[in-house]
């Protein structure tokens, strides 16, 4: 049987004042009808591209197809007409974006848009268009899908907005559905939800699926074959089984090794040092040497082919080439150890350092001309916690939940309307804004996105500076200046990092200075606000290992607020899941894990996708 | 005896403000690095030089004194009181130093390096018969922009309206931006009630017609104030200052009407900014409100000041021609390029054309609005760290 999709050498370029960029680089790889391939790689590998020159719809003038071919069904669409394109978008292919609440018209209601596509795609009438609409909206499962027609997009959640799209999407049955980062902006509950009613109507109606994504047990639990992507050219391509029982690329293994969870705790996770280089300028050789924890002396010199290794398993590394190996410039330069570095917290008895009681956050609800409290919003209705030093409370919770308020009023960047906070015996809450000032060193935050959460006008001294300066007036000039240069050296840093601006930083060392700029007033409890949910995997690794070893070196007590499941189990002690401003369960880590007994945990839990624990704990390098 | 204008102050300000940060920009870490940004584009710097040309003809054109008037017996004359008598013409440097363009007059219309009037007349031959021709002129080929209907040098006319045009563009902008971001600011991080009340004053403010406002404006305010040529001793207070300056008016409720835009942006932009993450961090190390705003806020909405900028300087500099041609903006006798194409709209329906009337005023604002819109978006650039080192 033809694949419905094959793609054969496909580069896609993009002209920009630094020189030609690669995005895409010779990447070949093929779907079956009822398939589906997931495209996995850190973040700028051309994954997203590739889907786009899919569909045809590279930004041009800047990015151009410079060669391959792209087989729908047998026919090349490379060069055909727009006109011709455009019959293809939609009919045979469809795309869902990452962000649902973008990628529908505000304006338009749900059933004008999707009777559009119909109408357009299929030259129905809009009667008969209106039944499939309806017929559709049923099969996403989307209740009362007739009324539902005559809705605006803002009246509707996240998840519902996303099965709109997939609606949408397939209301054309097309033979290719590409879904780019699908479940990346839903929560744990809904993203679990979405990616089984894509497997569902894939197989329905066998269409072909391309999934990109960088949530490995996604791709585990969903996927039939993997291709790992780096650099614009494919490093691994397997069935994603033998793929995850038997990686072969260094990359592959490198990546999985950073992903967190229980099994690792204790241990430091594994990084890949450096960054992916930029499309403009890749390395003679291997794209990965630089960065390669096996690199020889050759690999630098010398790119290495695709190559067949075992039935299915493609991989482009010089390790598993018999010949390379044979040769002198096979000496290995770097061989990492096997071993994850141990990475303990001393587990002495551990006094309470935060303690919160009943706390409430309410925002009040104004209507009218003369904008009268007309209600509340409960954003935090009550809720206990008890932090102790040295260690770290995990705050998990769908968005809307109320725990980014609760972190905020913890430290008094708002202040709660009614409840306690208990810090080191003095009560907060009952403080003025100028007898807070001497708590503020003591209490910082580390924010989720790290390109809002830095002032792109002031340098990383200013920024550094800032707290320094307010919290430490007496310091002189020069001892702030070291103070800095320390800081930064603790975060992995360089110094000559002082003078420079946060956009010339990448994502990972941004969050790092964000750390930086809590670390420098010396604080003892940080709360950490889904401080490692906008990073790449391989990134994120990096900064959980910093977090845990500044919590090693200095005692420091963390509030973990976040959703990713796995990254609770790696790092923290306790427990408190919330739902609806309230806390439904607290306890230590171990214990809520293997035995959840509210009900709402048990479905957080079970809705998040694994990947096999004794897979996780058996990766080595090859 | 000096004389110097309410409108005079705008431009030594403006000025003062450019040596500012000419000698500021050699020490202070930002302002050397948004002057080596600007170093580096050249159409910005090109655009430079047009701005500092008309700036320095407004300067020149604003340092001026009146001259003792001399007795039939040549010493100065003296009032009866003793004091010494000062001509009522304030006479400025550019008057002084072009002071053979000011006085070499025709009688009438004459084209850019014409040797004859534009006009025939009847004047009588060698041998006694009239005749009727193009007289020659008094100072033939010397107007390289031709002369107006009273026969006065266009390019001097021209060169007159350049301290207009800065003083409005300036001038105006200088009422504008203190007022803009003050209240935008203040409204968008404090919100509650500030907020309603300055989203009031702009929102009342900005339903009344803006054209009906300057006009009640000016005719209370402009009509007895100093209309421009001779100066009555009714306008100067202290011996040598005009407060009740017409254009500084016309600088002042133009300011006032048109405020409120930029504002309302300012505000929305300072509501988003004020939740953003660096913000917040700020917050948490306890730093007061104003030094946030100092810091965080105010800088990350300068680029909208300099885009309302750019967008208003030319809207503002034709406005001024608006409103001289509907009479209520600067006064007749004052040089501005709003006065030449009021007169130009007759001299255009004359046969044959009159163009370089129009021409002249066309061009003049031009060479400063387009340099000002492009001076403006390299300074926007420049200010923003994000686009260094490209």
């Amino acid at each position: 049987m033809n694949p419905v999709l094959e793609i054969k050498d496909l580069k896609t370029y993009f002209k920009t004042p630094r020189g030609v960029a690669k995005a895409v680089d010779g990447v070949s790889f093929s779907i079956p009808r009822g398939g589906t391939f997931a495209l996995v790689g850190e973040s700028g590998c051309g994954k997203s591209i590739t889907a786009l020159s899919v569909i045809q719809l590279v930004p041009e003038p800047a990015g151009y197809i410079a060669g391959g071919e792209i087989l729908l069904n047998g026919r090349d669409i490379v060069d055909l007409t727009e006109r011709e394109k455009r019959g293809i978008r939609g009919n045979n292919i469809s795309m869902i974006f990452q962000e649902p609440m973008t990628s529908l018209n505000p304006v338009l209601t749900i059933g004008e848009q999707i009777i559009e596509a119909i109408t357009l795609h299929q030259g129905k009438a809009r009667k008969e268009a209106r039944a499939v609409a309806i017929d559709m909206l049923g099969r996403v499962k989307l209740p009362d899908p007739g009324s539902l027609l005559s809705e605006y997009p803002h009246s509707l959640s996240g998840g519902m907005r996303q099965r709109v799209m997939i609606a949408i999407a397939l209301s054309c049955r097309p033979d290719l559905l590409i879904a780019d980062e699908p479940t990346t902006a839903l929560d744990v509950t809904i993203q679990a939800q979405i990616i089984d009613l894509i497997d569902e109507l894939k197989r329905e109606m066998q269409t072909a699926v391309l999934l990109i994504t960088h949530n490995m047990a996604l791709v585990y639990t969903h996927a039939e074959t993997v291709g790992v992507m780096y650099a614009g050219k494919i490093a691994e391509l397997a069935p994603t089984k033998t793929l995850f029982r038997n990686p072969m690329h260094p990359y592959t293994v490198k990546l999985l090794r950073s992903i967190p969870g229980q099994e690792k705790r204790g241990l430091k996770l594994d990084t890949i040092p450096g960054a992916v280089p930029p499309a403009t300028s890749y390395p003679v050789g291997c794209r990965f040497s630089g960065r390669c924890p096996r690199e020889m002396e050759g690999c630098a010199g010398i790119e290495p082919p695709l190559v067949e290794r075992a039935p299915g398993h493609l991989v482009a590394c010089h390790l598993h080439d018999a010949e390379f190996m044979s040769k002198p410039y096979s000496k290995p330069l770097r061989h990492e150890p096997d071993e994850l570095p141990s990475l303990t917290i001393p587990h002495e008895k551990r006094e309470t350092l935060l303690e919160v009681k009943g706390l409430k956050t309410y925002y009040p609800i104004r209507k009218g001309l003369l904008k009268r409290v007309k209600g509340h919003l409960k954003a935090v209705d009550g809720i206990d916690l008890m932090i102790r030093k040295g260690s770290t409370l995990a705050l998990v919770g769908e968005s809307g939940c109320g725990k980014t308020t609760a972190g905020q009023s913890i430290i008094q960047l708002i202040r709660p309307t009614e409840g306690g906070i208990t810090y080191k015996g003095r009560e907060l809450t009952a403080l003025t804004e100028k007898e807070l000032k001497p708590f503020r060193s003591h209490m910082q935050i580390i924010f989720q996105d790290p390109y809002s959460s830095l002032n792109p006008r002031l340098t990383v001294k200013e920024t550094i500076e800032e707290g320094i300066r307010a919290l430490n007036p007496g310091m002189t000039k020069k001892a702030r200046e070291e103070k800095i240069m320390t800081t930064l050296g603790r975060v992995g840093l360089s110094a000559e990092a002082m003078q420079r601006y946060p956009h010339e930083f990448s994502g990972g060392q941004r969050q790092r200075i964000g750390i930086a700029r809590a670390l420098a007033v010396d604080p003892e409890f940080i709360v950490c606000d889904e401080a490692v949910s906008a990073l790449d995997v391989s990134v994120q690794a990096q900064i959980l290992n910093l977090l845990k070893s500044i919590q090693r070196d200095f005692g420091l007590s963390f509030l973990f607020i976040t959703h990713d499941l796995g990254v609770v189990e790696y790092i923290a002690d306790e427990v408190a899941v919330m739902y609806g401003g309230r806390i439904v369960e607290r306890g230590p880590t171990g214990e809520i894990f293997s035995n959840p007994k509210d009900a709402y945990t048990k479905r957080l839990l079970d809705a998040v996708p694994k990947i096999d624990a004794s897979l996780l704990a058996s990766w080595k390098l090859p | 005896m000096p004389v110097i204008l309410a409108t005079d102050l705008i431009i030594f300000f403006l000025v003062g403000a450019v040596l500012y940060f000419v000698i500021a920009s050699r020490k202070v870490g930002t302002l050397k690095s948004v002057r080596r940004e600007l170093g580096k584009n050249r159409l910005a710097l090109v655009c430079m030089v047009f701005l500092a040309f008309y700036v320095l003809v407004a300067l020149l054109d604003s340092v001026r004194y009146r001259d003792a008037v001399i007795d039939d017996d040549g010493a100065s004359a003296v009032s009866e009181d003793g004091g010494v008598i000062y001509s009522p013409e304030a006479l400025s440097l550019l008057d002084r130093a072009l002071s053979g363009m000011r006085t070499r007059t025709e009688k009438t219309y004459s084209a850019p390096f014409a040797t004859h009037s534009y006009a025939k007349e009847s004047m009588e031959g060698a041998d006694g018969t009239i005749v009727r021709d193009y007289p020659p002129l008094k100072y033939p080929r010397a107007h390289w922009l031709g002369t107006d209907r009273v026969g006065n040098d266009v390019l001097f006319t021209a060169l007159k309206g350049v301290r207009t045009g800065v003083v409005i563009g300036a001038g105006t902008t200088i009422v504008i931006i203190p007022f803009a971001i003050f209240f935008g600011v203040v409204a968008g991080f404090y919100g509650g009630v500030i907020d309603d009340i300055v989203q009031y004053i702009y929102t009342t403010l900005s339903s009344i017609p803006g054209v009906l406002l300057i006009v009640a404006f000016m005719l209370l305010f402009g009509s007895s104030g100093y209309q421009g040529g001779l100066i009555s001793e009714v306008h100067v207070i202290w011996r040598a200052f005009v407060l009740n300056d017409r254009l500084f008016w016309l600088c002042v409720i133009l300011g006032i009407t048109s405020w409120t835009d930029l504002c309302r942006l300012i505000r929305g932009e300072t509501l988003k900014l004020r939740e953003l993450e660096y913000v917040q961090a700020s917050r948490a190390f306890g730093i007061g409100r104003l030094s946030i705003i100092y810091r965080h806020i105010v800088p990350n909405v300068m680029h909208l000041v300099l885009i309302t900028f750019v967008l208003q300087f030319s809207g503002l500099v034709l406005a001024e021609a608006i409103l001289s041609y509907i009479g209520i903006g600067v006064g007749p006798e004052m040089g501005s390029w709003g006065n030449m194409i009021n007169t130009a709209r007759l001299e255009l329906s004359r046969e044959p054309v009159v163009w370089w009337n129009l021409l002249a005023a066309f061009a003049a604002m031009f060479a400063l609005v387009l340099p000002a819109n492009i001076f403006g978006d390299a300074v926007r650039d420049a200010l923003d760290p994000r686009l260094r080192y490209r």
